[in-house]
């Protein structure tokens, strides 16, 4: 097969997996049912593109589908607020960055002659057979009769990281990860004393 | 007349203002310009020559379409959307007036929908604003539209943290994401937040320039140097959308303005006045931001981009961390804290 038809061929199947599965939650729970459906083939749909796709940019930009997929789905959960600082965060700042290293690095031209399917099938079905093998291990399968209440106002949020019994370590953790990270984004990017040049110059400010 | 009919009602209302704005915004940047420089402006469509915006909407949609060679064309289609989709998304939480009235037992308020996290909502999708620059730049397949894209996309995210600090102490003080809230608890004699918080307000005010790409930061399409920017190689109602998104996060960004600040929908002076009263306020604050937008588009010269990032990172994101300290200090340690 030449490369368009795979990629119709993709895209079809992609398409049809979506709607099969928004059929599927309509029949079992309703129109909350197709809307898990339609939220969780944008997830997996985005990825799959991600591994599909030839142009890195592409792939990078297909993951803006999963990032937003995951939010629909907090948003189904009830959690508005973690549903927006997932798109705050990865759609609008962890995407952004990854799409500006991915444009500015040369497309790797010998990529798109590589034999790939063979490959991704292999990886496609090892990593089903390790997720099936880790959910069936870890998971206690039991339908809920009513939800547990959610603590999904952001107070309540704010208040859990900063709880004793919370998650104030993993917080501050969080929160040392991120310091470190701007001192060392600042001490790569500072200027040596050899890289100034004389500002008083014209041309300068 | 059931609750469905009105919330269509209210979408209609809100949108339609909003997106009118946002054209006529495209025919008094045109008229004031022409005053601020001695000249009639347009003059001949309608009368004053109101009816520009129209003329130029049709005029845009009968143009050729051109999609140059080796562009992406699913990416080159979709950009302009995403410019567009995110500012008109944005209007959904914006509280134009207060309650309007009751029905069936509900409150029927001036917005079209009012979540609690209001603020992080409209932070979130126009921060999905960047995409449109930085995909509509690279699908180009050209060098301009790329450089006018990583700078424009580079200036949103740079400036898009000052201005998250900014909206961060002001929800501090009012201790709500809720944009209703926020403007309830700014009633009262002085009670608008830039006189509890003008540091955050002038953060805001500069950071929402960068975030819609207007004078004085508007490097995206700067002109002299890189043709148009990231829309350089867009075409009929495609360039359109850019300018229709462009426009619509400039009164998107005019309404928050007012919102977070100015007291939204309230009436100085005026406790109990009517939600249509409210409404005459609203849109008369969010005029005078309006026109701000435009004073300082032809006022003052354009940043340098090296000037642009200094002011940014060296300046506004200090002055915002400050301020969000001050602000944390000032509610755990000062008069009223608990």
């Amino acid at each position: 097969m030449d490369l368009r038809k795979q990629q119709i061929a993709f895209y079809t199947a992609l398409l049809f997996g979506a709607l099969a599965a928004m059929g599927w939650g309509l029949k079992t729970a309703g129109i909350q049912g197709a809307m898990f459906g339609f939220f969780a083939s944008f997830t997996l749909g985005g990825g799959l593109m991600c591994i599909w796709e030839r142009s890195v940019v592409r792939s990078a930009f297909s993951l803006m589908a999963t990032f937003c997929g995951v939010a629909g789905l907090f948003i189904l959960l009830g959690h508005d607020f973690l549903a927006m600082a997932q798109i705050l965060i990865y759609v609008g700042g962890i995407l952004v960055l990854i799409l500006f290293g991915v444009m500015l690095t040369p497309p790797d031209l010998n990529e798109r002659q590589l034999p790939r399917v063979g490959l991704g099938v292999v990886a496609v079905v090892g990593a089903l057979a390790f997720v099936g093998a880790k959910v069936a291990a870890v998971v206690n399968w039991a339908q809920a009769e009513t939800l547990p209440p959610a603590e999904t106002k952001a107070e309540q949020i704010g208040a859990a990281f900063l709880r004793a019994d919370g998650y104030v370590i993993a917080f501050e953790l969080a929160a040392v990860l991120l310091t470190v990270a701007l001192v060392a984004a600042v001490y790569i990017a500072r200027r040596k004393p050899s890289d100034l040049i004389d500002l008083t110059e014209e041309g300068g400010y | 007349m059931s609750m469905i009919l009105i919330w269509l009602l209210i979408t209609v209302a809100c949108y339609g203002a909003v997106i009118g704005t946002a054209a006529l915004m495209t025919f008094a940047e045109r008229k004031v310009s022409a005053a601020m420089q001695y000249r009639y402006g347009p003059n001949r469509v309608g009368p004053f020559g109101l009816l520009q915006p129209l003329a130029d909407g049709v005029k845009f949609i009968f143009k050729e379409e051109v999609i140059p060679a080796g562009a992406n064309p699913w990416i080159f289609k979709l950009a302009p959307i995403l410019t567009a989709l995110p500012a008109m998304l944005a209007i959904a939480v914006i509280p134009f007036t207060g309650v309007i009235g009751t029905f069936e037992g509900t409150e029927v308020l001036g917005s079209i929908a009012n979540p609690e996290i209001g603020i992080l909502y409209v932070l979130a999708v126009t921060g999905v604003g960047v995409y449109g620059a930085i995909l509509g730049g690279w699908a180009s397949n050209s060098k301009y539209s790329l450089l006018g894209g990583l700078r424009a996309s580079a200036q949103m995210v740079s400036y898009e943290l000052s201005l998250i600090l900014a909206v961060l102490a002001v929800v501090a003080t009012t201790g709500s994401l809720n944009l209703h809230e926020i403007v309830a608890g700014q009633s009262g004699w002085f009670g608008w937040n830039v006189f509890s918080q003008p540091l955050a307000f002038v953060l805001f005010l500069v950071c929402s320039y960068a975030e819609t790409n207007r004078h004085p930061f508007d490097f995206a399409e700067c002109e002299p140097e890189l043709v148009g920017g990231f829309h350089t190689e867009y075409s009929s109602m495609k360039f359109a959308m850019f300018f229709i998104g462009e426009y619509t996060a400039m009164v998107v960004m005019a309404c928050l303005t007012t919102t977070l600040f100015f007291g939204g929908y309230l009436v100085p002076f005026w406790a109990d006045a009517p939600w249509w009263m409210g409404l005459i306020a609203f849109g008369a604050k969010t005029s005078f931001f309006l026109l701000l937008f435009i004073w300082v588009r032809w006022t003052l010269p354009r940043f340098r981009y090296d000037q642009l990032m200094h002011l940014g990172w060296k300046v506004l994101f200090p002055l915002a961390l400050i301020n969000i300290f001050v602000t944390g200090l000032v509610i755990s340690f000062g008069p009223g804290a608990n």
